[in-house]
């Protein structure tokens, strides 16, 4: 081995691993290279913030992404990383966590990674229930590439490929991930540190696919994405913070709520003069069906409040361990593989 | 002709011996012409010729019955010595129905046999073929030895009192009622069909129609009196040791559950449904006890990239397909180029372009597997000669992968994957040893680190404590595997990819030439055409002339000696079931003016057309 000792190690520089690692231990030795300001630096330092809460050994964990700004992500983390090829992140996931169900397994997306080049295998790695980590920054543009409109940027939107506005409907990630039937969907927000966190952690918690939407700030190029509803001022009015088994109530003093119609639409009321709390919705992560999430998940500014939070968590077998299942019950069936008699068997006939 | 007749009359007055006899089962696709030509050649196999099989099927699931596009054939041919093609021209052809006869006669041996089963010659199928007039009157068979067979209703009356069952049943019996008719004819046993017929039918009234279809079929060819001989075919000699008949893609599995066996390493096959590589999905999922983990992907692209995760934290990295998802996996080829780990792509070439011709024969993706990549993208590509050489191939596609740590691609076709041969089986000790070991070692460790030899960088895998690192599609550093801009870096690496794969040549075996080491013309093929070049050129070395093979088993690297032994030849063929893609790569690496004998028909090279070719170069 032709080792240059005159570099040093990213891992591995203290000979006895702490036995309750920090934040820091999360950190590359990788200068960060994302834009002043940019979102990104919040949710990075965030996720470093929960890993060492979370128990699992840096060693065990792998964070792979696509193409994009967010996809840089992995470099920045002191675990295992891989920074793959556009919109595959999920594939080359699932071939981590099905080879080696051991590993914590995380994959960093952006919106048009996940959603427009890489649609495929994310409703697919979504449907298969593999016990990984969804993350999708969703900043509502392409920044790598400098500007264009993204799968989720808004109708009529003008940017650099579309100077006479988007003339796409965009999609809604979470309707995606619920169509696809993840067991775990939530959102969050770049900024809402402790949300984001909490937010992290259950994902991390759920035995099963999680999807987290984060809505992340491109200050470059689709600066105040989100202010409309996340800024300190509007926020408690324009947005809702879902809680399982809560009544969905939101608004400064407390004195709105979401209702449904007999017609099954959503409508905002205002709590007051004989509208109380028992009407609302009370949110139920655990229904066994995702119309509730669904429907959740449609809300949309400015007409209702934006919802955060975990929309849906149940429990399904998981892909690598229904797999192991069957390699175990092949070996106890037929026994340990062995070779000399795969090789000799079908129809065989000796020749003296 | 290839059938040698020796009027040597022995015991059985009635009995001819031949040499070697090619026999072709067609009828529609619903007529069972594959279980009946798979039959015939165990049984053969099992009185101890030598045999080759392919079988040529529609597209087309369930073409209309009676159509044209819905026949299907199976071809064998066996002999008591040892022969490597499925032969050119059929000396036997059993038609089920006009056409089968329609779409095969032309290939038929002039003067050979023709056994037809006249009861599908109804007005409707004579339509349904294209034919104006009946063939079997109005003498367009003439130069055969056609036997008419009412084969239908000869088993109708055979299992009418036999069994109950609906009329359709017991038609559907009837292609093992012809297997026992060319079963007399050839006089094979009927034991090793039995066998396999009462293992195969659980339902008792089913497994006793086959059974005495198959009976009436022998009884009836030896009782009346239209066949006036019947034909032996001695066993070959053939190398001592345990037999069994196996299709190319049955091999290429097996090689790959060896392989891992072999490297101590779980085998993770990714996939996605595609003609003709399906069957290496379909058997590896079956081998769940030897720890193979297989995944059907959403697509080609995805089971690509699983192959690299899996490669990447540990396993055999495996994918397979056809051309044209080769041609989707190619970006991420690249990113198994860039993070150099051992994945194997397996390419069961077809007919192309595009969707091309699923189910027919090509070796047209050779320069695809070389340079259908973006930037410098070299891989080492290996290829199996024989439908049983693919086991041995698997294993060293595996081998190279994990020792050079480079993506290999294994080019097999549709030839090798269906056709069939007898495989001597290998004993434990035959096998090859080939270790892998993870890196460990913190000390020291940078993910790009070479071993001085291969230039192989270390495999660390996640989950080894003080090893954490990150890769990617992005230009690296050397040895820190760093990001890294730097245009002398990237000349540097992109030398550093190139120099990997060339020096796998040190670890591949020499050629080795098939006849005298010098002389006028030399011939060279890769892939399935092995068979057919090495025959042609036998026969033309039986005639005297100085013409010598030799086959490439390893296309990227070549092998170190192949630019010394094309100095000693005046004159080089290259014959290839494409438009001349290795004859290209000869010419620029070598500058040997080598000529390209090519045929792109989705068919095999036929004996006689290598013969000829060569011929001419010959005498030019
Ligand atoms: S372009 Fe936008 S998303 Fe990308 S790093 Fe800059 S601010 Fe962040």
């Amino acid at each position: 081995m032709s080792a240059n000792a005159n570099i040093p190690t990213n891992g591995g520089s203290s000979p006895v691993p702490p036995v309750k690692l920090t934040r820091k231990d999360f950190v590359s030795d990788q200068e960060v290279r994302w834009c002043p300001g940019c979102g990104d630096y919040s949710i990075l330092a965030q996720i470093q913030k929960v890993m060492p809460e979370l128990g699992i050994k840096r060693e065990n964990t792998v964070f792979v992404s696509g193409i994009g700004c967010s996809s840089r992500f992995p470099y920045y983390m002191n675990t295992y990383g891989f920074h793959s090829i556009h919109g595959r992140a999920p594939a080359i996931a699932t071939g981590i966590k099905a080879s080696n169900p051991e590993l914590s397994v995380w994959v960093i997306t952006g919106d048009g990674d996940a959603l427009s080049i890489g649609g495929n295998h994310l409703i697919h790695t979504i449907r298969r229930n593999l016990d990984i980590n969804i993350i999708l920054f969703n900043n509502r543009i392409y920044g790598l590439t400098k500007g264009q409109y993204s799968p989720t940027s808004e109708f009529g939107k003008k940017t650099k490929s579309t100077p006479y506005g988007v003339i796409d409907y965009p999609l809604n990630p979470l309707s995606v991930a619920l169509a696809a039937e993840a067991t775990f969907v939530a959102r969050s927000v770049d900024t809402f540190t402790s949300h984001l966190q909490m937010t992290v952690e259950r994902a991390m918690h759920h035995k099963g696919v999680s999807f987290v939407e984060v809505y992340q700030n491109c200050n470059i190029f689709n600066d105040h994405a989100f202010e409309m509803f996340t800024e300190r001022g509007v926020r408690d009015d324009a947005m809702i913070e879902i809680e399982h088994g809560k009544p969905l109530v939101f608004g400064k003093e407390h004195n709105r709520g979401v209702r449904m119609r007999s017609d099954m639409h959503l409508e905002v009321v205002e709590l007051g003069n004989g509208v109380d709390e028992s009407g609302l919705i009370v949110h139920n992560e655990k229904a066994p069906d995702s119309y509730l999430a669904y429907m959740l998940a449609r809300m949309e500014s400015p007409d209702y409040p934006v919802p955060i939070g975990v929309f849906r968590d149940v429990t399904k077998a998981t892909y690598e361990d229904m797999l192991a299942g069957q390699i175990k019950t092949a070996t106890e069936k037929m026994g340990p593989g062995d070779l000399e008699k795969l090789i000799n068997s079908g129809d065989t006939w000796v020749i003296e | 002709m290839e059938s040698v007749t020796i009027l040597n009359n022995v015991e059985d007055t009635n009995i001819e011996e031949l040499e070697t006899v090619t026999i072709r089962f067609a009828g529609d696709s619903g007529d069972g012409m594959q279980l009946t030509g798979t039959q015939f050649s165990n049984t053969t196999a099992v009185v101890g010729n030598d045999i080759s099989t392919l079988p040529d099927y529609p597209a087309e699931i369930r073409a209309p019955a009676g159509s044209l596009p819905g026949v299907s054939g199976f071809q064998l041919k066996f002999s008591n010595h040892d022969i490597r093609t499925p032969g050119d021209e059929p000396n036997v052809l059993v038609a089920m129905n006009p056409a089968a006869l329609k779409v095969n006669l032309a290939d038929l041996e002039h003067g050979g046999i023709l056994i037809v089963n006249t009861d599908a010659f109804n007005e409707n199928n004579l339509k349904k073929a294209g034919y104006e007039t009946n063939p079997l009157e109005d003498g367009v068979l003439g130069g055969y030895r056609v036997f008419k067979l009412p084969i239908t209703t000869l088993n109708r009356a055979a299992l009418r009192d036999t069994v109950k069952l609906p009329p359709k049943e017991i038609d559907r019996c009837k292609n093992f009622w012809a297997l026992g008719m060319m079963y007399w004819l050839y006089d094979r046993p009927l034991e090793p069909t039995q066998q396999w017929i009462e293992t195969k039918f659980k339902k008792p009234e089913i497994q006793t129609a086959n059974l005495t279809a198959l009976k009436a079929g022998f009884a009836y060819a030896e009782a009346a009196e239209i066949f006036t001989t019947h034909y032996r075919v001695r066993r070959a000699a053939i190398a001592p040791g345990k037999y069994r008949n196996i299709t190319g893609n049955e091999a290429t599995a097996l090689g790959f559950v060896t392989a891992s066996v072999l490297a101590k390493r779980p085998l993770f096959y990714a996939s996605y449904p595609i003609t003709p590589a399906s069957e290496i999905l379909h058997e590896l999922s079956i081998h769940k006890n030897f720890g193979v983990k297989t995944f059907q992907a959403e697509d080609e692209i995805a089971a690509m990239c699983a192959a690299i995760g899996a490669a990447f934290t540990g396993s055999l990295g495996l994918t397979g397909t056809s051309g044209p998802g080769l041609a989707l996996k190619s970006e991420a080829i690249g990113l198994a180029v860039m993070t150099e780990l051992p994945v194997v792509i397996v390419d069961v070439q077809r007919g192309g372009p595009s969707t091309g011709l699923p189910t027919k024969t090509e070796q047209a993706d050779l320069l695809q597997a070389m340079f259908g990549r973006n930037g410098e993208c070299p891989v080492a590509i290996v290829a199996p000669a024989t439908p049983a050489e693919c086991f041995q191939m698997a294993v060293e596609a595996f081998r190279i992968a994990t020792k050079h740590m480079l993506p290999v691609i294994y080019l097999s076709d549709g030839y090798l994957a269906n056709g069939a041969e007898p495989w001597r089986l290998p004993a434990m000790d035959e096998l090859p040893k080939f270790a892998v070991e993870l890196t460990t070692n913190a000390e020291g460790f940078h993910p790009y680190n070479r071993d001085p030899e291969t230039l192989a960088r270390a495999w660390a895998v996640p989950g080894t404590p003080k090893l954490e690192h990150r890769i990617g599609g992005l230009e690296k550093e050397d040895t820190t595997g760093n990001v890294s801009y730097d245009p002398e870096n990237h000349m540097h690496m992109v030398l550093m990819r190139a120099e990997k794969v060339a020096r796998v040549a040190y670890d591949i075996p020499d050629l080795e030439v098939f006849g005298e080491p010098e002389g006028r013309l030399l011939v060279i093929g890769w892939g399935s055409t092995y068979g057919a070049i090495t025959s042609a050129v036998e026969e033309m070395q039986h005639r005297g002339k100085l013409i010598s093979s030799i086959h490439l088993r390893y296309l990227n690297p070549f092998p170190s000696n192949l630019g010394e032994i094309l100095g000693r030849f005046d004159r080089v063929l290259v014959p290839e079931l494409n438009l001349g893609q290795l004859a290209l790569l000869l010419r620029a690496r070598y500058l040997v003016p080598a000529v390209s004998f090519a045929k792109v028909k989705g068919k095999p090279f036929k004996i006689r057309e290598l013969t000829a070719k060569m011929n001419e170069l010959y005498e030019d």
